[in-house]
């Protein structure tokens, strides 16, 4: 039978971005597919704080929208 | 007299929101040419802490260099700002952002109005900081120099006020001595110079007139040699500073001669 968990194919808002990711279980796995450091960035899912501790426990769903941002140079 | 001399102030701290810090210049990370030259400005400056901005990241280019990989948050003190938030929601937003990324809840909070005089809008300020107090975050709070929203802010919960001595990246010193010193005389928290110092002179005149620290970005950014001018800044908030504890003389009209007048030829 087709595996629809291991094949679909969802579609993201990240920072403003539509983006396509198939077999994504996770925001884990989300943020490691888009080689950035966990440990660096802060994320955000629908408006609201994932915590760093819960990225591996955060489905994801179609047409999340996702915010990811990091300390830059400011006054 | 002790014997002991009192050229050193080593001892002489400031505490904010239950830190205690050391130095009393913090320092911005804009405008540099690159995080290297930040890094070692803020070396250069002595600084214990830097304000940060939150922004999102670069998807298409995840390698590209990262603030916390130069000036690095286990050295310095972050302190996350709300630039560009134009109101309370955008603001509290931002620093729940902020603290997850960090970890911490001393936040610099600033709203803004003008976008081309970049003046405070301290009415939709004080309601941030209402908003952001409720969240059990720490606030240092950039305002006008007018010593009345100062305080309604100080009574609203702000852990320190950080008035304006002109307008961020102006450079023109501090234009309103007398607000400025009302607001450090009335102030149970730190008061913090913040934004439109242009060179040592303008951070030392600060520092003299009692405030408890100095917080800049463009006026060493934009210096020809940003790390001499943080250096500079250093000596500058150090001098102001003891003066300040060593007290001034006396202004006179007249001249009063240094030597004695005693046992002319």
């Amino acid at each position: 039978m087709y595996d629809v968990l291991d094949e679909a194919v969802m579609t993201l808002t990240i920072n403003g971005e539509e983006r396509s990711f198939s077999g994504l279980s996770d925001l884990a796995a989300l943020v490691l597919s888009l080689g950035l450091d966990p440990r660096k960035v802060a994320v955000e899912r629908n408006l609201e704080i994932v915590p760093r501790s819960a990225y591996g426990a955060t489905a994801l769903s179609d047409g999340d929208r996702i915010e990811i941002v990091h300390f830059i140079g400011g006054g | 007299m002790d014997g002991t001399t009192h050229t050193e102030t080593q001892d002489d701290t400031w505490t904010v929101a239950g830190r205690t810090f050391t130095s009393r210049l913090i320092i911005g990370t804009g405008k540099y040419k690159d995080y290297a030259q930040n890094a070692a400005a803020a070396e250069a400056a002595g600084a214990e802490i830097v304000t940060v901005a939150l922004r999102r990241v670069n998807l298409s280019d995840p390698s590209q260099q990262m603030l916390v990989d130069y000036v690095k948050p286990d050295r310095f003190t972050y302190l996350p700002n709300t630039a560009g938030c134009f109101t309370g929601e955008e603001a509290v937003r931002t620093l729940r952002l902020a603290r997850e990324a960090g970890g911490w809840d001393l936040v610099k909070l600033e709203v803004l109005s003008d976008p081309k005089l970049l003046y405070p809008d301290m009415e939709e300020t004080l309601r941030a900081l209402k908003m952001l107090i409720a969240e059990g975050f720490q606030v240092m709070v950039y305002c006008t120099d007018d010593p009345v929203y100062a305080r309604k802010l100080e009574e609203a919960g702000a852990c320190a006020v950080m008035p304006l001595a002109a307008p961020i990246g102006s450079g023109m010193g501090i234009l309103n001595k007398v607000n400025i010193g009302l607001i450090i005389e009335q102030a149970k928290v730190p008061v913090l110079v913040d934004a439109g110092l242009g060179t040592a002179s303008d951070a030392a005149i600060a520092m003299e007139m009692g405030c408890d620290a100095v917080l800049m970005n463009t006026a060493i950014s934009d210096a020809r040699d940003p790390i001499l001018m943080a250096s500079a800044m250093k000596h500058a908030v150090i001098g102001g500073r003891q003066a300040f504890l060593a007290g001034r003389m006396p202004r006179r009209i007249y001249g009063d001669p240094s030597s004695p007048q005693s046992g002319l030829i």
